[in-house]
């Protein structure tokens, strides 16, 4: 990788929040343009360079021209890196697929569905290979700065296996799966977050997506015990993980 | 006579994706469109079928910068539905928080996508060397404001503190106390920023048009309010606008009368448009129907700025974004106050679930935005209506140009080009937002 790498930031289907979760590091923002030379974002700037090593994408692939521009973006691109929850996971978008295109589509523009074009939202690596994916809803800004330091070593980051659980216990929190009855999905949730969501009071909505190999049957089990049935269940894990959890429906 | 052809292929510097397509041939307009080609969103299939609690958590994902103006129509919708009446307490927090998104949003915009057109530079990144202490202002400008709301929401981006009633944890005293101190302290960033924006030159333009907003008769609105139109009388004589207009209100669950939504075939994005046309929301908007209740502090902000209420000028809408966030810092450190005074109280936050419908509309940043929900017995989402405000603002920032580009055609192309552009961006459109297409079947 060269001194300074040229980096670029591209955006799919989504909230731009990812972006934004890069414009909005101000005390490391100045650093970061200082280590590296942004040729291309389309929301803070006007340039644009089609020269680029590294690659951030954001947002899920939903339409055709999604893919192929991201096919385009990859060809180009020494390293692609995926950027928060659609696209590591499909995150929320995925939550259509459930329903045929047609119908969707329909629904939206009624007796004008036929004008536009959509597809089942995915994941970036669904399309291309994906080299790193930042997880999250939104992506975490101190992760992201770690992992663009470690690009600029020229190091691969690895994100740990390891489940929210972990850092929620750390905090001191009390448990909101065993002891407030909460329906968390923070055992099979990927950590990295600092358990933001349980520090808050609230749950783990599992946006960060699951573990390689996650304890499903002792978390389903849980669950039930505290009076959710297997279809509640199921819909908790279609909150932010449709995609992996359609794919894995059709595989068993 | 001119003949001009402007192609722009993903206007920069705005939130999501979208062109402006022109053609002029011998002086008369053939072609001009505002192409919104983000992705579709499909928000209706993820709502519908979900649980009544999951709707905030859901919908605040449709936009980034403005996930707290969405969690708060959605709050609202939600417990209007359900039959909930939040506590002083939430409402006081809510309204903190709402102030903190202003902020955030608007600095955003005006100093880091706006800036850049006026003092002559392609984005932000060259000012970094250029205009450093400007840089480092709205850094420290935009850093407070996501503090700000991190500390009522947990999270500047898509918070995990709030829910329907209530919020999961409450901030401390300690921290509302700090945040008053860095508020007062951001007064003088906010002056210089006053100076700097008073000293630059806006395109001069005006078009009659129609003005939505929420108002109320006690405080400038943005948590809730009657949904207001005014469209104010241009004289007839010099075509100078008067104070005086129209001015009509309607109730919440009249929206659909004013948001009248239409697909078109060159938008992923529906348009909108009222009785009487195409209309716009938005700080200009907003400042035009409920200058009077301003702030003291931001009056001066606008009489400093050159800015006199009603103004008719779009690119306008960058000063009354500045003008608000004068309003927002001054009513912050008010509302901290009166928090600080009543003590910050552990609340009942528990919720009956019951069928119902209900609707809200709450001041985003860029406008006006509702939220509409209907929910079964079981608490299940039956059918789900957002009406963005940046789709609102399409039509009129097609007309907009449409007025414009007669006056400008003598310019050359480049400049041309710059000018939609700078319209456009002058609405701060969001277009991840307006792209999120929701449904609009209700039954009965």
């Amino acid at each position: 990788m060269s001194a300074k790498p040229k980096v670029a930031f591209f955006s799919f289907t989504g909230c731009e929040g990812c972006q934004l979760a890069v414009l909005e590091l101000e005390p490391v923002l100045l650093d970061i343009l200082g280590a590296v030379d942004i040729v291309s974002f389309r929301e803070a700037m006007t340039e644009h360079s089609e020269d680029y090593e590294i690659a951030f994408v954001e947002g899920s692939i939903s339409t055709p021209h999604d893919v192929e521009e991201v096919q385009h973006i990859r060809q180009r691109a020494g390293l692609v890196v995926a950027i928060g929850a659609c696209a590591c996971s499909g995150g929320l978008n995925a939550l259509k697929n459930r329903r045929g295109m047609d119908d969707v589509l329909q629904t939206v523009y009624g007796s004008s569905g036929s004008w536009f074009e959509t597809i089942p939202a995915r994941p970036v690596s669904a399309v291309v290979p994906v080299d790193l994916e930042l997880p999250g809803c939104p992506m975490d800004g101190n992760e992201f700065v770690w992992a663009v330091k470690s690009l600029l070593r020229g190091e691969m980051p690895k994100l740990p296996q390891i489940p929210v659980c972990v850092e929620c216990r750390l905090k001191g929190n009390v448990c909101v799966l065993a002891h407030k009855g909460k329906h968390c999905q923070g055992p099979i949730t990927i950590a990295g977050c600092g358990a933001i969501c349980p520090s808050h009071g609230g749950h783990c909505v599992g946006c960060r997506g699951y573990l390689a190999h996650p304890e499903r049957d002792a978390h389903m089990e849980i669950l039930q015990e505290h009076g959710l049935t297997v279809d509640e269940v199921r819909a908790q894990y279609s909150l932010f993980n449709t995609y992996s959890e359609m794919a894995r429906e059709a595989a068993s | 006579m001119a003949s001009v052809s402007v192609n722009v292929h993903n206007i920069t510097r705005v939130e999501g994706h979208g062109n402006i397509v022109l053609n002029v041939r011998d002086g008369t307009i053939e072609e001009l469109r505002l192409e919104i080609t983000e992705s579709p969103r499909f928000y209706e299939a993820m709502l519908v079928g979900r649980n009544w609690d999951e709707a905030q958590e859901i919908s605040c994902r449709i936009c980034g910068i403005c996930s707290t103006g969405h969690s708060t129509a959605s709050l609202r919708a939600m417990e209007a539905a359900l039959g909930v009446t939040p506590s002083e307490q939430t409402v006081l927090l809510r309204k903190l928080a709402l102030h903190g998104e202003h902020n955030q949003s608007h600095v955003l915009h005006v100093l880091f996508l706006v800036a850049p057109d006026l003092l002559g530079a392609p984005s932000v990144v060259p000012l970094a060397s250029t205009h450093r202490p400007v840089i480092e202002m709205a850094l420290r400008l935009k850093r407070l404001a996501n503090d700000h709301i991190a500390l009522v929401t947990g999270r500047h981006i898509h918070g995990v503190n709030l829910k329907v009633n209530g919020f999961h944890s409450l901030p401390k005293e300690k921290a509302l106390a700090a945040l008053r101190e860095r508020l007062v302290a951001s007064r003088d960033d906010i002056q210089a920023t006053i100076e700097l924006v008073a000293s630059l030159k806006l395109p001069d333009f005006e078009r009659a048009g129609e003005y939505v907003a929420n108002s109320r008769a006690d405080e400038y609105a943005f948590y809730d309010g009657t949904i207001t139109s005014f469209r104010p009388l241009q004289c007839d004589h010099c075509g100078h606008t008067l104070k005086e207009g129209y001015r009509e209100e309607y109730p919440i669950e009249r929206y659909r009368d004013i948001a009248r939504e239409t697909v078109v075939k060159h938008s992923h994005a529906k348009h909108t448009a009222s009785v009487h046309g195409s209309y716009a929301v938005g700080a200009l908007a907003r400042v035009n129907i409920n200058y009077d209740l301003l702030h003291p502090a931001a009056k001066q902000a606008a009489e400093a700025l050159g800015f006199r209420a009603p103004c008719m000028n779009p690119f306008m809408n960058n000063v009354a974004q500045l003008i608000e966030v004068v309003h927002c810092t001054e009513d912050s450190i008010a509302i901290i106050d009166k928090l600080l005074e009543r003590g910050i109280q552990q609340e009942d936050t528990s919720v009956e679930v019951r069928a119902g419908r209900g609707a809200a509309a709450v001041e985003v940043p860029r406008g006006i935005l509702f939220h509409e929900y209907e929910v079964d017995d079981d608490g299940k989402i039956v059918a789900a209506n957002l009406i963005i405000p940046t789709g609102q603002n399409l039509n009129n920032i097609e007309h907009d140009m449409r007025a414009l580009v007669p006056q400008i055609l003598t310019l050359s192309h480049d400049e041309i080009r710059l000018m939609l552009e700078m319209l456009v961006r002058a609405y701060d459109p969001c277009i991840s937002c307006a792209t999120h297409l929701l449904d609009v079947r209700f039954v009965g």
